[in-house]
């Protein structure tokens, strides 16, 4: 004899029944959480930024941010001007750190203008313009804080992914990988944009050399630093106008 | 008694999951370039595959047998989407570890396989300690293969230098020794679980098939 849970119409009413439940806890659970992660991730976004200026709380060897309760305060404390640059005009946003680098990707993409945000903080008397930037890793991807001085020599980074492979691409957020970047220069002495290539063939491990344009490469992670390398090139590139601007005005 | 402990100790050692019934390599061979990694993955396939089996087991003679491997799939992508999202709410930074894992953990052979070899058979309690045994089993393998591909390849174990600086050449590195960036690729792995799988059956005659 046929069992019961055999039949067709069991099957097709236990999936529908099925993926009603299943989709009915998830999307409580998503609605339920949403504020929480949204909150999250904008913590994560000013102590990004604050790490990229150095503004952190690292011991030698690893790479800590500050506290999620002071970083809004410190935010505010380091991080002086919040400039939104759109179509060469470039205007103040209190919330230009909440832009979406990937949506505005995608608007360049269709043709529409982009817009570009850009941190001015100071920090000791000193001060760091940081921009993101954003771009493809090997699996998913990859995206990054960029802190730079008026010449953009790069000041301090930070980078961080969704799912580079652990132990090799997934180290791009490691702290011997990214304080390579600290002194590296972006325009040539024509004043020319160039960008930081992350080079296997590099033979400065430490890393001397400030003025070569590269920074050692990750074993393992070619694709992922082809990837650091890609977008550093053509987001900062898009900046360099207005560091420009600074030097004529200054 | 003694055939519930055979459960949790059997997988861990003659039936093991890697080693023996070779399952769940894919991800054993993915991440295990870190030792944190891999602790992280065991952890999350020991309360994935805990849970599940349960679940499964609960279910077990309601499941309509034509779409049972659909239904097991959706209970792993579930369990799986709520634990990154209460982590993603309350253990943010945690949550971040876990992004990579996330779809090596649905497609992971050994949760499916013991879902469909005990759960569909068997009562909730036992099949709680079969997940939990295979996930140990599993765990024991990736956290062995982790520990050498992470000191032999970079030199450090859960990040902390254990032999020497490398750059500035101190500790065995002044010696002449170098990190074996090999161990860092996924091949190595598979041969590291080889090793394992050797010394394993050389040490029990029995596990040889002829």
């Amino acid at each position: 004899m046929e069992k019961r849970t055999d039949k067709n119409s069991y099957t097709v009413i236990f999936a529908i029944g099925m993926v009603l439940v299943v989709g009915a806890i998830l999307a409580y659970l998503a609605s339920t959480f949403r504020p929480m992660i949204a909150e999250n991730e904008r913590l994560e976004k000013q102590q990004n930024i604050l790490y990229a200026m150095g503004v952190n709380n690292n011991e030698p060897g690893s790479a800590t941010f500050v506290s999620t309760q002071d970083a809004p305060k410190l935010f505010q404390q380091y991080i002086k001007e919040q400039l939104v640059i759109e179509d060469g005009e470039v205007k103040t946003d209190d919330q230009a750190y909440l832009i979406d680098v990937k949506k505005e990707q995608t608007r360049a993409k269709a043709g529409k203008s982009r817009r570009l945000p850009l941190f001015v903080g100071e920090k000791d008397g000193k001060k760091f313009y940081i921009a993101p930037i954003r771009g493809k890793g090997l699996w998913d991807a990859i995206w990054g804080y960029i802190a730079m001085d008026e010449n953009m020599v790069v000041q301090g980074v930070y980078f961080d992914h969704k799912g580079e492979t652990p132990g090799l691409g997934a180290n791009i957020k490691q702290r011997y990988f990214m304080d390579d970047f600290s002194g590296e220069h972006l325009l040539t002495d024509s004043g020319s944009f160039k960008g930081i290539t992350v080079s296997k063939t590099n033979a400065d491990p430490t890393n001397k050399d400030k003025e070569d344009y590269e920074v050692d490469a990750i074993a393992g992670a070619t694709i992922t630093g082809d990837g650091i390398s890609a977008m550093i090139k053509k987001d900062l590139r898009l900046y360099v106008p207005y560091f420009k601007n600074l030097k004529n005005r200054g | 008694m003694a055939k519930d402990s055979k459960l949790i100790l059997d997988p861990l050692t003659d039936n093991n999951p890697i080693t023996i019934q070779v399952l769940g390599i894919c991800s054993a061979l993915a991440i295990t370039a870190e030792l944190e990694a891999s602790i992280v993955m065991s952890i999350s396939v020991l309360f994935v595959m805990g849970v599940g089996n349960v679940v499964i087991s609960l279910m077990r003679n309601i499941i309509p047998s034509k779409i049972r491997i659909i239904v097991q799939l959706i209970v792993v992508a579930t369990l799986v989407i709520i634990v990154d999202q209460v982590l993603k709410a309350y253990a943010y930074e945690l949550s971040k570890t876990l992004g990579a894992f996330v779809g090596l953990i649905i497609t992971n052979c050994i949760i499916m396989g013991r879902f469909e070899a005990f759960a569909l058979g068997n009562g909730p309690w036992r099949s709680f300690l079969d997940g939990i045994g295979n996930a140990l089993g599993y765990a024991v393998i990736l956290i062995i293969v982790g520990f050498f591909r992470e000191l032999l390849g970079s030199g450090t174990l859960l990040g902390i230098q254990i032999l020497g600086d490398p750059v500035a050449k101190t500790g065995l590195y002044a010696f002449g020794y170098e990190n074996n960036g090999f161990m860092l690729l996924s091949p190595m792995a598979l041969i590291v679980v080889g090793i394992i799988i050797w010394i394993q059956r050389s040490r029990n005659r029995a596990l040889i098939e002829d």
